[in-house]
């Protein structure tokens, strides 16, 4: 921890920027929160409300109109499924090019994210049909197929960065000790590695909550996603904010408090390799 | 044994990716050069370049590319130069510095559909929202955004949501700074310019680099935001090519000519790749 610093013109001109440029970015979502708990007369005063007497009738009546619980059930299941099966495929690739490095290890990884580079629509009419043959339309296994697929070069690129930090002579030297291959992964890599397994894991699990594209293409009543949810409250003229407000909210905070708590460890892993 | 083990590991990832990949591309090629409605499934002609031609000699194709590298342009520029202010402005402790930083990452959390339909409806709405308040206040006339500015509102809400990553990154790559460096220099009377130009962007180089591949991978193909607000319009002024396909696709029901457009879509991909590489190919090793 720094010693607190002395107060100083600096000091004050800093604080007080910050918080008015915060405040500012964190408006829109803090306005959201606020709306969520008015009526709609009041969701739409002029001018706009800041204090009034909340209400909870909005979630009552989102849970009566459409099944929230089923969307964040299907959001959670398939973000976690994916999550995990994406980072049971990634590791041992990442594991393999950062440790056993041969003349195509970078090639390899630039194809790799070559392949994130195309954009989704581009595979939508395949995917769509292959779907459809397959009988699995609105279903959650397709979706935690696509959701692995696309968030995997992410994931094999992170854990590739921060598995080649870990020095290359603490594995050798487990070797020379005749440690097995076995041994070497879940003695030595494992928990070296699990600062970068677990922020890797973080944020492909807050991409797959959030993807969009594909939940919205690929299912809708039975397998669709709370990102899905939300679109179908896109009424032509906003006349329900306050019910949308209430449905943005529930969908968001699950993943936002998630992401405040765990802000730390994401943020060690974001660096990409990019922090020497 | 040394030899079999790593491609044993490697080849999960290799062989799932390159399905992904290989799979739907040859059926896009496929269906690019047949006649394929979705309408009228029964009719699977060849007809050989009809979908190119047909979707290059669209008018709404020339803007889409444009916009697509607008958006992309904008929100990057915007990104950056936000996140390295950012950064900076809390590098050093002032009181409540952690509530900042995690008021600060929330807009990364939010789902794309809840960040387009919030500013579209509460913040840029031209009678309600937000903003028309504010610009009555200041005695202007409110501005109907998804009107009159259709992109740039798009811009706005997609950099909303990548200023808080862009800053995340360049907050943990300062922490990493060498700070007797930095004494030295402001001991020696270097000023604020200075030290910038000198020590923070070079320091801060690589994590620049990484920001704009990042949000390129995902800013080339911006979907959710334009088709929750916009859909695309007035016209095409925020039609981006992502949208143009989605269009032609589940709207016009032609899927051969949404194949040839996806076909160029991953052309420009791959354009867009191979800049990339360039950019921070030699960061990787």
């Amino acid at each position: 921890m720094a010693p607190a610093p002395a107060f100083s013109t600096v000091l004050l001109v800093r604080t007080v920027v910050a918080w008015v440029v915060t405040l500012l970015l964190f408006f829109p979502l803090g306005w959201l929160v606020l709306t969520a708990f008015k009526t709609e007369l009041q969701a739409i005063s002029v001018p706009p409300l800041l204090f009034f007497t909340p209400t909870l009738d909005n979630f009552v009546e989102v849970e009566r109109r459409s099944d929230y619980l089923l969307y964040a059930q299907n959001s959670l299941i398939t973000s976690v499924v994916s999550t995990l099966l994406g980072l049971a495929i990634a590791a041992p690739a990442a594991y393999s090019m950062a440790f056993f490095r041969s003349k195509w290890t970078r090639d390899v990884l630039m194809w790799m994210l070559s392949t994130k580079m195309m954009p989704a629509v581009g595979a939508l009419v395949p995917i769509y049909v292959l779907a459809q043959t397959a009988g699995l339309l609105d279903t959650r296994l397709v979706l935690i197929v696509v959701f692995t697929l696309s968030n995997l070069p992410i994931m094999v690129w992170m854990l590739y960065s921060s598995f080649r930090e870990i020095p290359h002579e603490i594995l050798e030297a487990a070797r020379m000790d005749g440690a097995t291959v076995w041994q070497e992964f879940r003695r030595v890599l494992l928990p070296l590695g699990m600062g970068g397994l677990f922020s890797t894991g973080l944020l492909c699990l807050v991409l797959a909550w959030n993807e969009a594209f594909w939940s919205l293409n690929l299912s809708a009543a039975k397998a669709g996603t709370l990102a899905a949810l939300i679109a179908s409250y896109s009424s032509p003229e906003g006349l329900f904010w306050a019910k949308l407000s209430c449905a943005s909210f529930m969908a968001i905070a699950p993943i936002v408090v998630f992401g405040w708590f765990c802000q730390r460890q994401l943020v060690q892993g974001l660096t990409f390799g990019a922090v020497k | 044994m040394t030899r079999f083990l790593p491609r044993a590991l490697l080849s999960p990832a290799v062989i799932t990716l390159f399905l992904w990949m290989i799979v739907p591309l040859l059926m896009t090629i496929y269906f690019s050069l047949i006649r394929y409605n979705l309408m009228q499934p029964e009719e699977h002609g060849f007809i050989g370049l009809a979908n190119y031609h047909f979707f290059v000699t669209d008018p709404s194709f020339g803007p889409a590319i444009i916009n697509t590298l607008l958006l992309l342009g904008s929100v990057i520029v915007i990104t950056v130069i936000g996140g390295v202010a950012l950064a900076l402005l809390i590098d050093d402790p002032f009181p409540g510095r952690a509530v900042v930083r995690v008021l600060l990452i929330s807009p990364f959390f939010v789902m794309p559909t809840v960040n387009a339909l919030l500013w579209k409806h509460m913040m840029m709405n031209p009678i309600y929202g937000v903003f028309a308040q504010v610009w009555i206040f200041f005695g202007m006339q409110p501005v109907d955004w998804m009107t009159d500015w259709p992109l740039f509102s798009v811009i706005l809400m997609v950099a909303w949501q990548w200023l808080p990553f862009a800053t995340l990154i360049f907050v943990t790559a300062l922490q990493s700074m060498n700070r007797e460096q930095l004494e030295a220099a402001r001991m020696d009377g270097a000023h604020y310019l200075q030290q910038l130009r000198y020590l923070y962007v070079p320091h801060l180089g690589r994590s620049i680099a990484v920001v704009i591949m990042i949000e390129m991978i995902f800013l080339m193909s911006v979907f959710a935001e334009i088709y929750t607000t916009t859909g695309g319009g007035p016209g095409d002024a925020s039609t981006n090519v992502a949208f143009l396909i989605f269009k032609q696709a589940l709207l016009n029901f032609d899927a051969g000519v949404a194949s040839a457009g996806a076909l160029f879509a991953v052309v420009l991909a791959n354009i867009v790749a191979i800049f990339l590489i360039r950019l921070i190919g030699k960061n990787l090793d």
